[in-house]
């Protein structure tokens, strides 16, 4: 069906893919494995035309496709569907689904009745509940990534690749997701599956290949691999655990939150966070755990409850007020909310807390500064070692440890954590487990809100569980498993 | 680390405001110049490009700040109209200068304020806020000057020294363009004010996630403009002796010209004021080698018009081949 040879690509100093040979046949649901950084946005780029090919060849149905390009893939049945959805969210979905090639009538109006019809055909023969003439914009992320499927079989594509679709899916619509792959598959559809979470690997995945430092470590079907062997040679090396022990126990409490609600999102939580404790969030993408954080740092008002900090009542009116009181934030969206991309990790570091690096006259010591941020750069191995580095430049989980460093720069005491190892490969993960153990040792206390439990159980002291607004529990780490998390957040 | 010599400092700026290219463009413009016309290396005629550039370079350092944040500030010209106007008809009541330039001073300040207020209260795009205020300040200063340039040659007030007088040799508004850029360096890059500016322009949420109030941080930044515009319109008046209504037409575009041409990003968090200075500089060098050369004035705007665009491109290609 699909058969990439010999391809290699090289960018000016790196050769970021080297000789990937790969054959998938029709109906797979084919996995692509390996850290941040092996090559497998590289080489669908190449597959979708994005890039050119230096060397090698691509077939489809044995033709060899010379001078790829974006629209030439895509007619011979290829369809990529990034993290990042390439959707035009005023529009609907019809619209959407038709992008570039609308109906039109004979004096080039768009035919608007035809359009709806079969972009409604279209979504009825993918089992979707979809209303075709909804706005992008009102949809969920889940939804979102359903209109670009539906928008990938109305192009009759062959080869569908989805680049870390669940990154930002609750397990309820990952399900969903899942099941519609899967019947696809049946009917034909090929698969490329990109994805940091193996679990998904091996319940979705039939074939699977690892690639590392742009080569090609094996391929092969999924029934014969177990977790640890895809992690050891994804890796090069054997993570015997990737959750690092603590030794310290919880000391006073140094958080309470009593009765806080938000009207229509969540309603009367309560909570204690003990210093040098982690306290996880779990629920469904929904449940309000982001919106809780929020809530606390006076990012949202809240309609009603009380904070008490280290024994004393607070209600921040901004988020200015609550970092001047000792919180750091460490949000859901790295790249747009923990991070100022132009510009290099010294700047980024040191803004929360730049009075600590002013002299009298109020100016700032450019020297002090870019030491303070080279002594993280060792301490948490970021790569590229120099401070001056443009964070753009930079892998997901070395941006990540730069978040955390800016907010250790600026010796927070409670730190609120979302989603903090999403999009970072397996290696880095277990790094930045390790740093945040670094700062309960530090006597920091952390909140951390994750959508993937095994992350949650390997790193809490106590995990709380919210669904829909509603606090369902909190439990124990010793009580806890996935099964119970799982009962707790769908009760 | 601590004892990086400034030059170090001084040469990394440069080279991370992107606008390296531009400089060795200058530097090139400045070789071919001297050669085709022996007249431009001359000390007098030097000292005459930087002169024709303060007073349009003054706004364009206001304007770094506000194009850093992400914004624009299309009314920089209408303020100097208002304020060159409102400062000679001051001097026609025979107000001493030591009142009149400060009010004058605050009059750029406030009418700044004006837009900032409008941008961070009222959630308006800075373009449509400024596009707002340039309109609706032109109208003030045409009303207040009953649409003819005001002088106070009547009067008894002596306002030469500012805009024509020299020290040691150098015009006045040199020195004045040169502090301007000075203090704008260094509130860029040794201030914490600066450093949320670019925080701001980079991601207003980062920044906000950050502890930086960014309203206030962008607010401010509209009133460093007006009260730069207020600065140079004083220049202008001493200059011409007379404050025209229309006097700042077009000095937005300037401006602007001069920033982009440094190097600074439209979408904000990106630039400095060396590139602007660069920029400035640049656009005054090469109309002084076209009027050494007598090409036709009409001709020298296709030319600036061309330069713009070649200027982004040319950071653009740049940018491009580095990243690849």
């Amino acid at each position: 069906m699909l058969k990439m040879n010999h391809i290699s690509k090289i960018f000016p100093g790196v050769k970021a893919l080297d000789d990937i040979s790969i054959e998938i046949g029709q109906g797979e649901i084919h996995g692509l494995v390996g850290e941040n950084g092996a090559g497998k946005s590289t080489l669908m780029k190449i597959l979708s035309g994005a890039y050119t090919l230096d060397e090698g060849e691509i077939l489809i149905d044995g033709e060899r496709i010379s001078n790829t390009s974006p629209a030439r893939m895509i007619e011979k049945g290829v369809a990529v569907i990034y993290q990042e959805l390439m959707l035009l969210p005023h529009r609907t979905v019809a619209e959407n689904i038709y992008l570039g090639r609308l109906p039109k009538n004979r004096f080039g109006k768009v035919d608007y009745k035809k359009m709806e019809k079969d972009a409604e055909e279209v979504l009825n023969r993918l089992n979707l509940q979809l209303d075709p003439g909804e706005v992008i914009e009102n949809l969920s992320v889940a939804r979102r990534q359903m209109v670009e499927i539906a928008k990938a079989m109305s192009r009759n594509a062959k080869i569908i690749v989805l680049d870390e679709p669940t990154a930002v899916l609750s397990d309820n619509e990952l399900e969903g997701l899942f099941r519609i792959v899967k019947e696809l598959a049946q009917k034909g559809i090929t698969f490329i599956y990109i994805s940091h979470r193996l679990k998904e690997i091996f319940e979705l995945c039939t074939h699977l290949t690892i690639m590392k430092d742009g080569k090609k470590v094996e391929s092969g079907k999924v029934e014969d691999y177990t977790t640890d062997m895809l992690i050891s040679r994804m890796v090069g090396r054997d993570l015997t655990d990737i959750y690092p022990k603590r030794e310290q126990s919880p000391g006073e409490t140094v958080l309470k939150v009593t009765g806080l609600t938000r009207k229509g999102v969540f309603e009367n939580v309560s909570f204690e966070l003990r210093r040098g404790e982690i306290l996880g969030i779990a629920g469904l993408a929904g449940a309000g755990r982001t919106e809780i954080l929020r809530a606390v740092i006076g990012a949202d008002p809240a309609d009603a409850g009380e904070i008490l900090l280290e024994g004393k009542p607070v209600r921040f009116k901004n988020v200015r007020e609550a970092i001047r009181a000792g919180f750091g934030i460490v949000p859901e969206e790295r790249k747009t909310q923990g991070l100022m991309l132009k510009q290099d990790m010294v700047y980024n570091t040191t803004i929360p807390a730049l009075g600590r690096y002013k002299s009298r006259l109020g100016t700032l010591n450019l020297g002090m500064e870019y030491k303070e941020t080279g002594r993280y750069v060792d301490m948490f191995h970021i790569r590229p070692g120099n401070p001056r580095t443009v964070t753009c430049h930079m892998s997901g989980g070395n941006q990540q440890k730069v978040v955390l460093a800016k907010w250790i720069a600026a010796d927070c005491k409670i730190l609120l954590v979302d989603e903090p190892t999403r999009g970072v490969d397996v290696g880095a993960k277990q790094e930045i487990y390790e740093i945040l153990n670094e700062l309960i040792a530090r006597g920091l206390s952390i909140i951390m809100v994750s959508s993937e439990l095994p992350e949650l159980l390997g790193t809490c002291d106590r995990i709380m569980v919210m669904n829909e607004g509603v606090q369902t529990g909190v439990l124990d780490i010793e009580e806890c498993s996935e099964e119970l998390i799982m009962s707790f957040a769908t009760k | 680390m601590a004892e990086v010599s400034k030059r170090k400092l001084f040469k990394n700026s440069l080279a991370r405001t992107k606008s390296m290219g531009m400089f060795w463009a200058l530097i090139l413009i400045c070789l071919i110049a001297s050669v085709i016309s022996p007249n431009f290396l001359k000390a007098s005629n030097i000292v005459n490009v930087i002169r024709l550039v303060s007073i349009n370079g003054i706004i364009a350092m206001g304007m770094t700040f506000v194009v850093l944040t992400g914004g624009v500030d299309l009314s920089v010209g209408a303020i100097v109209g208002v304020v060159a106007v409102s400062v000679a008809m001051m001097f026609q009541r025979n107000v001493p200068v030591i009142l009149a330039v400060p009010a004058g001073l605050l009059i750029g300040a406030v009418l700044g304020t004006i837009n900032g207020i409008g941008i961070t209260k009222g959630k308006l795009a800075p373009f449509i806020m400024t596009l707002g205020s340039l309109t609706a300040l032109q109208g003030v200063s045409l009303y207040l000057a009953n649409g003819s340039p005001q002088n106070w040659r009547k009067s008894t007030i002596d306002f030469k020294f500012l805009g024509q007088g020299t020290l040691l040799g150098i015009p006045v508004p040199v020195y004045i363009f040169a502090a301007v850029f000075l203090l704008s360096f260094y509130v860029l890059k040794y201030t914490e004010f600066g450093r949320s500016v670019y925080a701001v322009g980079d991601s207003r949420e980062a920044a906000r996630l950050s502890g930086i109030n960014t309203g206030r941080v962008e607010a401010l930044c509209f009133v460093i403009t007006g009260f730069l515009s207020a600065v140079s319109s004083i220049i202008l008046i001493s200059r011409l002796s007379v404050g025209e209504p229309t006097a700042g037409d077009g000095y937005e575009l300037d401006a602007l010209a001069m920033v982009y041409i440094g190097g600074c990003s439209t979408s904000g968090g990106s630039g400095s004021v060396i590139g602007t200075l660069i920029g400035a500089i640049l656009l005054s060098v090469i109309s002084n080698v076209l009027n050494l050369l007598g090409v036709s004035p009409f001709l020298q705007k296709v030319v600036k018009g061309l330069i713009i665009i070649g200027a982004v491109l040319l950071e653009k290609h740049g940018k491009k081949s580095k990243n690849a």
